[in-house]
């Protein structure tokens, strides 16, 4: 079933000051399958920020279509982590969490269980300005798993943490995923780790952007943490697809 | 001695209050006139005013028409404040007329209002309330201006909807303003409060002052100072400096 329909004719973005106006994205298209994970790739500032925020209802001022998961009432949930964790800086990790669930009976034992699941179960009272930015990351990733989004949208969530907490951080995300299953797009310019996690990786092309490729990972999840594996598809991908890649 | 801590954050607080009245007293007995009559005289004074029951009625009637304009001023001003830092179109419109009303002295909003409204408890405390309402329109506008674009998308994106936004994002990003509103505000409210009734009113500390003016009774007027601004730092201690501590503790 198709959960997600992006079909961008044009996004502009006016002149500011000396800067001359800029189309970041055209003719970019592509469907995401219910459930599905989907990475996308594309060289940095090539307009990976500006889809998401599209797509998250965030900038509305583009030309072309998006249809969304269908809902019974109202938009669907869609859960968004930033490149910065965006966290409340006056409220505690736990109250962050629960702010953004639609209140019930169960609303805290399950902020509770997340917060448990992403290993901050120590650090539910806490402000999050003594926390590390690897955990600030982390309680931003339980915050979108709180709400059962529909569709899942994660901005490079992992950048600039070092390599051992951003692995920990990808697995916990399929580990959470494969407990939830949602559709997923994860935007990232770490060919590596888009492989690591896709089911499907989507290349956007310098700007403006568009899709120059669409690329099963056919991998079996468990071969997909593995290194040398990871390593040989991203040989295979960089011979055929050679420099739309850049320096991926 | 027992506690350390206290006994240095309290000393020298007192040490120079125990020299501004050894300065006093040493000026009193140098001047030797009724014109500035000695620590003493006054506490007498003010002993006699407190038994008498005066002093209270008229600082309590002070205190109400204070707290009174205090609120109503920083409700408004917030709400225009925050309207203002957020919409760009409403800013230009607004802007001259915030500009008019942070220059209108004082005394010419408090006359104007009697003459208009007429000598009421009403008139006084819209006159207080519109000399101070301009004051918080700017302090908190520059906090609205502030608040993060990147907590509202948070917001926006998870859907937390108009009231929620308000409480849990916009009011907690505008609490330094609104505090500093608050403070500053206290200390404008309580002068221009005794002006007004200088002017209008048939009671509360301004009222008395004006008649221990016309007496020539400078150590009435000097009581129900002492005994005004001692409230009014007990409330600055007690209540606003505890309220920025705690809408400050989520900092590092």
């Amino acid at each position: 079933m198709t959960a997600l329909v992006v079909d961008i004719r044009e996004k502009r973005y006016p002149a500011v000051g000396r800067a001359d106006a800029a189309v970041a994205l055209r003719d970019l298209r592509f469907e995401a399958a219910s459930g599905e994970l989907l990475c996308v790739v594309g060289p940095s500032g090539c307009g990976k920020t500006t889809l998401l925020n599209i797509i998250a209802g965030l900038d509305r001022d583009f030309s072309g279509r998006m249809t969304l998961p269908p809902m019974a009432k109202g938009r669907p949930a869609i859960g968004y982590v930033f490149q910065n964790a965006r966290l409340l800086p006056w409220r505690t990790v736990l109250e962050n969490i629960e702010l953004v669930m639609p209140p019930s009976e169960g609303r805290r034992r399950r902020a509770l269980d997340l917060l448990a699941a992403t290993g901050l179960g120590d650090v539910a009272q806490v402000y999050p300005e003594r926390l590390s930015v690897g955990m600030g990351r982390r309680v931003a990733l339980a915050r979108a798993f709180a709400i059962d989004p529909q569709l899942l949208l994660l901005d490079e969530p992992f950048v600039s943490l070092d390599e051992p907490t951003a692995q920990r951080l990808r697995l916990l995300l399929l580990e959470i995923w494969g407990r939830q299953p949602t559709t997923v797009l994860f935007v990232t310019h770490d060919l590596r780790e888009a492989i690591l996690l896709a089911d499907r990786i989507i290349v956007l092309s310098p700007p403006p952007a568009r899709v120059v490729a669409s690329i099963p990972i056919a991998l079996p999840r468990d071969a997909q943490r593995d290194a040398a594996a990871i390593e040989a598809v991203r040989r295979q991908l960089l011979d055929e697809l050679g420099d739309s890649f850049g320096t991926l | 001695m027992c506690f350390p801590m206290l006994h240095r954050s309290v000393w020298p607080y007192i040490a120079s209050i125990a020299a501004l009245l050894l300065l006093w007293q040493l000026a009193a007995g140098w001047v030797d006139s009724r014109a500035l009559p000695t620590p003493m005289a006054v506490l007498a004074v003010l002993e006699r005013e407190v038994t008498s029951g005066a002093l209270p009625y008229h600082l309590a009637v002070t205190l109400a028409r204070v707290a009174a304009s205090f609120f109503l001023a920083l409700l408004i001003g917030s709400a225009i404040g925050i309207v203002m830092g957020r919409s760009v179109l409403i800013d230009r419109l607004g802007d001259s007329w915030l500009i008019v009303f942070l220059n209108l002295p004082a005394l010419v909003t408090i006359v104007l209002c009697y003459v208009w409204f007429g000598l009421t408890e009403a008139a006084a405390i819209l006159a207080v309330t519109i000399n101070k309402i301009p004051n918080v329109v700017v302090t908190v506008r520059e906090g609205a201006r502030a608040i993060s674009r990147d907590l509202l998308e948070m917001a926006q994106v998870f859907q937390l909807g108009r009231v929620r936004t308000l409480r849990h994002v916009v009011l907690p990003s505008l609490g330094p303003f609104i505090i500093a509103a608050a403070r500053s505000g206290l200390a404008i409210v309580w002068k221009i409060v005794l002006v007004v009734e200088l002017l209008g009113r048939s009671s509360g500390v301004g009222f008395q002052i004006n008649l221990f003016f016309q007496l020539f009774d400078v150590a009435g007027i000097l009581a129900y100072t002492i005994a005004f601004v001692a409230v009014i730092q007990l409330l600055e201690l007690g209540v606003l400096q505890p309220l920025e501590r705690r809408a400050n503790r989520w900092r590092r």
